[in-house]
């Protein structure tokens, strides 16, 4: 039986077990617990392989989907070494925000854990995916159920947020679909690695002006997921409106499907454009790093601050990205995870100050760190992890994309470096004002963590501190699968050049 | 020598499905009289009876395929494709008919007997190969349509919608006519394929520009009928006057038939010239997305905003025809069964929530549909989702495959344009699931009694279509692949 053919079934099965539980009992939750619980112990079990053959798909599901005279598309899923850590992610947060739902979520309970069933099903199926048609149904699938949440759940302009993410996103979506579209009529297939082929058998190949516009079709899509600055006005809103447990997953693990995207697909399949590219999207990354922390300096809401603080550090993933050195990339997907683990862990104890406190404006906090001192080293090591606190996860990515990046161009490490100074002044100044100092009039009642809610922090910190400690656990198969996918550009690209070199002095022989 | 006029066995059954259409509509027509009042319905489970019986007579005249009276009709793949579709699309619609007529206590034999007549015409348009059937089958599906958009007749919304469209619709036939005529005139022929060979023979072809002209007046009569860009001016007026069930009916029945003659007499007769087409098509294509999608940015209304989304659906169909191959043949076949499937779903629901004398079509009518009814709400949102083309849904690989047809042939701004108008249609289409899901329901709404079986049927049906076509395209792809090699 296989792993991911399991993995992908459980939350499938618990999307329709979920559905067809009683409204108004324990069971909706208790079967979304479990069969997200178990998705994540099946997940283990993708690691192993892994670690055996990191530069090639693992754990390989590969079935006939579409079978006709005009379409053959094959439901093509594996796992390598870039991916594992963000199925694991995955795996990983969704039990945790199915038990954040308890409490978080007040009504209709079911539709919510049946949707967060969905969305697992979609995020699987993403950071899986082989075959490009089958990436851009996940896609899609995983973006459905995410824009259900935010609307049906969140605060009082979920309606107006929901519908600004869907819209947003679906416009990069149709133009990546265009891309696909374009690579399936002029490959005849849509198989990552049988694109992949078809280029470097040299069968056909593509000029690098129709690389630059396929390479700019699937960015847009991306670009706006992660999002890249200018295209980031969704976000603040959505991640603003949207429920608790939303906020969190839409933090830790929807935002790394752009970034994903662009490592996975962007690169390696059009490495023309992506050369031509980059020196702009690197300047747009760091504009966003900097951007998003000196607008984090100014926010008045928590949440708000997280949210733009996001955009910063989901700048260095990019950055990372667009070196094209060996350190750059590792360091991206590195960060990929620990972002994920450190942002998701300050938007959960957002939540759950904002349920303590019924908002999140800074100025109704203060003082509240002797009152609930758990809380306050919670939020404090989620927040040292942000600022990139050696030892904890996210100085390890962004030491690796700041390394990368001087080692390609020194002046960018020089800027990206500033929003990492940033990161620390808007931060301490948060936390200063409002877990320290004097508390506001009224004064607040502010329990201290109880035990349910320190059930979920408990992982991730774990999980933090793991992963800014003991590198070497995590790191080789990226490494490794990394290295492999930086070399296929590389020779993809000198392939184009001297393909591209014998055909005129021929031209010419032959006159 | 008369004999050899008078038809073979054969070419009756193949045109089986319209002789039982017929009869059964006459029949209906004919126990009208004999039942009383609360036994009319009985006559609504004959219709779906007759339907039944035409779509096994198609099936059947398919293995026993060909052509018929003279070639006046001709049973193929696609014919049969697009004869079965509407039969479909006539069943589902009576089902979601029966508790709306109930409710407005319009209950009749006519109504029903009205739907098979349209439905005959329809058939014959499926399968006309001669332009003579096709200005007859279009007028038969015509005039039972006008005839229904103005089904309650006290409504005056009826009347406005019936009136609108009787007058366009028939200055439209007027355009298609005259079309015909002057090709008569300049080849000597209207059978298809006899058309095809003297425009492809250099030696026979007439003018360039007449034979062009002609092929535009026939484009203005198709236009109209599918309610392309610049003729689309009727289709969300009518659609809104209509009682629910008769704008999903017209929708997507009339519409399919339409562009199933559409496509078979510009990619058979008018091919050989269909470089010089092709520019009007892409422009009417884009212009129609367009139209149709940015209107719609701006309706309150429910059967308004659906009239609109059906305008731009007929643009992607468009998009297929610019193709000008056979992929995009299939590619357009493909997609007006899955538009068909996905709008009579959301009319059906909408026929549900509408209330008596549909005061219920305004899209805030909807609010708090997802606690009122939330199974009858989540089917809403497949249906809604397949509208905007998400993953999974009919109406995704529907776009998928149009698109790829338009990129085989190299239409590479079409394609992006196009992909772009899908996007911002995601707007209007989620202001459907917003309200539905994210709105509290007001003081003032109305209570939502269960659907009766009817429409529960029509709407659970229509979506299991939907995911089906979305998860398991295969089988029809293969077949409307196959189809689609027989326009020629």
């Amino acid at each position: 039986m296989n792993i991911l053919a399991v993995l992908l079934a459980l939350p499938l099965i618990g999307f329709f077990v979920v559905l067809a539980s009683p409204r108004d009992s324990k069971l909706p939750f208790f079967f979304a617990i479990v069969t997200s619980l178990a998705a994540f112990f099946v997940s283990l079990g993708l690691i192993g392989p892994v670690f055996a053959d990191p530069a090639h798909f693992t754990s390989v599901l590969n079935l006939p989907w579409i079978d006709s005279t005009t379409f053959q598309i094959r439901f093509h899923l594996g796992i390598d070494g870039i991916n594992v850590w963000l199925i694991l992610l995955t795996t990983l947060l969704i039990p945790i925000g199915v038990w954040i739902s308890q409490t978080q979520i007040r009504e209709r309970h079911k539709g919510f854990y049946a949707l967060l069933m969905l969305f697992e099903f979609g995020l699987i199926g993403v950071f899986s995916a082989v075959d490009l048609f089958v990436f851009y149904v996940f896609w899609e699938v995983a973006l459905v159920p995410m824009y259900l949440m935010v609307g049906s759940w969140g605060g009082a302009r979920r309606g107006y947020a929901a519908v600004k993410f869907f819209v947003y996103t679906m416009l990069g979506s149709v133009l990546m679909l265009g891309s696909i579209i374009y690579l399936y009529s002029f490959t005849g297939t849509s198989d990552y690695q049988g694109i992949l082929n078809v280029f470097s058998s040299g069968r056909i190949t593509i000029s690098p002006s129709d690389s630059v516009i396929l390479f700019l079709g699937f960015f847009a899509a991306f670009a706006i997921k992660v999002p890249i600055f200018p295209l980031h006005a969704w976000l603040p809103v959505a991640y603003v409106e949207a429920p608790a447990p939303a906020t969190f997953l839409l933090a830790a693990v929807m935002s790394k499907m752009g970034a994903y995207g662009l490592l996975r697909f962007c690169v390696p399949l059009f490495p023309v454009g992506a050369h031509r590219c980059a020196d702009w999207i690197v300047i747009l990354a760091i504009i966003g790093i900097i951007y998003g922390a000196l607008v984090a300096l100014v926010q008045r809401n928590i949440k708000r601050l997280i949210a733009y603080s996001s955009i910063s550090h989901l700048g260095f993933i990019v950055l990372g990205i667009f070196t094209f050195s060996q350190n750059g990339v590792d360091g991206a997907v590195y960060q990929m995870i620990a972002h994920g683990l450190s942002t998701g862990a300050l938007f959960l104890l957002a939540g759950t100050m904002e349920q303590r406190r019924g908002s999140t404006e800074i100025s109704d906090f203060g003082g509240i760190a002797p009152l609930a001192p758990g809380l306050a080293s919670a939020f404090m090591i989620a927040m040292l992890a942000s600022m990139g606190l050696p030892t904890l996860c996210n100085f390890i990515g962004e030491y690796l994309v700041l390394q990368g990046a001087a080692l390609t161009h020194f002046p960018w490490a020089v800027f990206a470096a500033i929003g990492v100074i940033l990161s620390a002044a808007y931060m301490l100044w948060m936390y200063q004002r409002t877990f320290l100092g004097k508390s506001p009039e009224p004064k607040i009642a502010m329990p201290d963590l109880t035990l349910s809610e320190w059930v979920p922090v408990v992982p991730l910190i774990l999980f933090m501190v793991w992963l800014g400690s003991y590198t070497q656990s995590f790191m080789p198969p990226i490494t490794a699968a990394n290295a492999q996918l930086l070399e296929q550009t590389r020779i993809s690209n000198e392939y184009r050049v001297q393909l591209a070199a014998p055909t005129a002095p021929e031209a010419l022989h032959a006159r | 020598m008369l004999g050899n006029f008078l038809p073979h066995g054969v070419e009756y059954l193949r045109f089986l499905p319209e002789i039982l259409l017929t009869v059964f509509g006459t029949l209906i027509m004919i126990l009208e009289v004999l039942t009383s009042e609360r036994q009319k319905h009985n006559l609504g489970n004959l219709a779906l009876i007759g339907i039944t019986a035409a779509f096994i007579a198609n099936v059947y005249a398919y293995s026993n395929g060909g052509a018929a009276f003279q070639n006046m009709i001709i049973v193929d793949a696609y014919g049969t494709f697009f004869r079965g579709l509407v039969l479909v699309v006539g069943f589902l619609c009576i089902l979601t008919s029966f508790s709306y007529l109930d409710r407005e206590k319009a209950q009749s034999g006519e109504y029903y007997a009205l739907i098979l007549f349209s439905l005959v015409g329809q058939c014959v348009l499926a399968t006309a190969y001669d332009l003579i059937m096709v200005f007859i089958g279009l007028e038969i599906s015509s005039i039972a349509t006008y005839v229904l958009a103005d089904y309650l007749r006290n409504d005056r919304r009826n009347n406005e919608s019936s009136l609108k469209y009787f007058l366009l619709g028939s200055f439209a036939t007027a355009f298609l006519l005259y079309g015909i005529a002057w090709i008569y005139g300049l080849t000597g022929y209207t059978n298809l394929q006899e058309i095809q060979r003297v425009l492809s023979d250099q030696a026979q072809r007439p003018s360039i520009l007449l034979a062009g002209l002609a092929a535009g007046l026939m484009f203005v009569g198709f236009g109209f009928k599918v309610s392309v860009a610049p003729f689309q001016v009727w289709a969300p007026d009518v659609y809104q006057g209509a009682a629910a069930p008769v704008s999903a009916f017209m929708s997507a029945g009339p519409k399919a038939a339409a562009f199933a003659v559409f496509f078979r007499v510009f990619m058979t007769s008018f091919g050989p010239m269909s470089e010089r087409w092709m520019p009007l098509v892409w422009g009417c294509a884009l212009l129609t997305m367009v139209v149709g999608n940015f209107a719609a940015l701006r309706q309150t209304n429910i059967k308004r905003l659906l009239g609109y989304s059906s305008i731009a659906h007929a643009g992607y169909v468009m998009v297929a025809l610019t193709a000008r191959s056979q992929i995009g043949v299939a590619a357009a076949m493909y997609y007006l069964a899955s538009y068909a499937l996905m709008n009579i779903g959301a009319f059906a629901v909408v026929s549900y929530v509408a209330g008596r004398q549909e005061r219920n079509v305004k899209i805030e009518d909807l609010a708090g549909l997802g606690r009122r009814q939330p199974v009858i709400a989540a089917l809403l949102s497949i249906f809604v989702f397949s509208l905007i083309g998400v993953p999974l849904t009919g109406g995704f690989f529907g776009k998928f495959y149009v698109f790829e047809a338009a990129l085989d042939s190299h239409l590479y701004w079409l394609t992006v344009l196009g992909l772009v108008n899908s996007a911002i249609s995601a707007y209007y289409y989620l202001k459907i699931i917003v309200a539905a899901y994210m709105r509290e329901p007001g003081p003032a709404t109305a209570e939502l009694p269960a659907p009766a079986p009817g429409v529960r049927i029509a709407i659970w049906a229509t979506a299991l279509g939907t995911l089906a076509l979305g998860i398991f395209p295969s089988p029809l792809i293969t077949f409307a692949s196959y189809s689609a090699s027989a326009l020629r």
